[in-house]
């Protein structure tokens, strides 16, 4: 569900949010319109309302786990946690955490990829919220709830910056509802 | 200069969080692990405040963060100190224009980069990560914040290894660290 439709139309934070991030054409490759939030980070204030709006939003639901997923979930999550007073547990590519972890596969258009997560992080019956900068097909977050269930977590919600149209549908996620900011942007005059 | 040797109180807290796992990534090595003290929220937020104390109100605009677990603290510290924040990452992940600044691995090189237009020339700035060890991936941080006219004020870390002489690498410019191990 984007934050407009839940209790945040017309906020003006969101405006700036959308505002400050960039688009970048053919990145990695040709046709994707790359969604870069680093302009967001840049931003000050608006990298302050991005944190502060799920903050409002995560304070009082009884969060004690924050999830991030490598790389960008880290330049977000981290400052949730710490507002909310939650522990901030990193999802990783493989081989680098170090120590006992449990792993998780999950599709990429072409082959497939792993995420990993340090077995004892997480105790049985912890709430937790998993945070990404953006959703696209939901493969990504997929696994990460898949991993903190394996291990007997509640995961209450995904959040993201942006989402993408594909996500609307809420497919591929296990059931588990989404949070999302705001949509992607378009580049004025392109294409 | 560290916070360990100032014994502030809250060092012992930050430095009975870090989980030392042996022979990781390869044997010999001892790595410090900090996703434990991650793991306890005022441990952590000891660790945020302890860099945020120092660095508030001193001009600082821009805190670089080195991939990955420079991502981890960086930001908070940010967000606290009314700065911007500037990911340094491996290659290929930053899209649109970027410098690229090569440094030497033990076996091999490595690479860094960061976004042109990210930072201006004349900004203050400090780069964060969550260890030090032989210098080198901090050292190519800084220059690549010089090579676009910054101020590299400082370098902080969690922790340092000072056998490894990484502060040596640093061209003159201080680090703050709050633990060191042995």
């Amino acid at each position: 569900m984007f934050a407009a439709e839940n209790g945040l139309k017309g906020d003006p934070r969101l405006q700036a949010i959308s505002d400050a991030i960039r688009v970048v054409p053919h990145f990695p490759k040709q046709g994707i319109m790359f969604q870069d939030i680093t302009t967001l980070l840049l931003d000050h204030k608006a990298f302050k309302h991005t944190i502060d709006i799920f903050v409002d939003r995560y304070r009082d639901m009884d969060i004690s786990v924050i999830a991030g997923v490598e790389a960008r979930g880290f330049m977000f999550g981290p400052s949730i946690a710490l507002a909310i007073g939650a522990k901030f547990v990193p999802l990783r590519k493989p081989k680098k955490l170090p120590g006992e972890v449990i792993s998780e596969a999950y599709e990429l258009e072409y082959g497939t990829d792993c995420l990993e997560m340090h077995v004892g992080a997480v105790p049985p019956g912890e709430r937790v919220i998993v945070i990404d900068d953006l959703v696209a097909t939901g493969g990504t977050l997929s696994a990460a709830i898949r991993l903190l269930e394996r291990v007997g977590a509640q995961v209450v919600e995904c959040a993201c910056v942006i989402g993408l149209p594909e996500v609307k549908g809420q497919r591929r996620l296990n059931g588990k509802p989404l949070y999302i900011l705001v949509e992607p942007r378009e580049i004025d005059g392109c294409c | 200069m560290s916070a360990y040797r100032d014994k502030d109180p809250r060092i012992h807290g930050i430095q009975s969080k870090i989980r030392v796992v042996p022979n990781f990534p390869k044997p010999g090595i001892m790595f410090q692990d900090i996703t434990t003290l991650l793991l306890d929220p005022k441990a952590f937020k000891d660790t945020v405040d302890l860099f945020v104390e120092r660095y508030k109100g001193k001009n600082i605009s821009v805190v670089a963060g080195i991939e990955a677990r420079g991502f981890i603290f960086g930001p908070p510290i940010a967000l606290e100190i009314g700065a911007k924040f500037v990911p340094l990452r491996k290659p290929k992940k930053l899209p649109g224009r970027v410098i690229s600044e090569e440094y030497e691995l033990e076996y091999g090189r490595d690479c860094l980069e960061m976004h042109l237009g990210a930072v201006e020339p004349g900004e203050q700035a400090l780069v964060v990560d969550d260890l030090i060890a032989t210098g080198g991936t901090l050292c190519a941080a800084m220059k690549l914040l010089e090579r676009v006219g910054a101020d590299v004020v400082e370098c902080a870390c969690v922790i340092e290894l000072p056998d490894l002489k990484g502060r040596e690498r640093l061209n003159g410019k201080p680090l703050y660290v709050l633990l060191e191990s042995h």
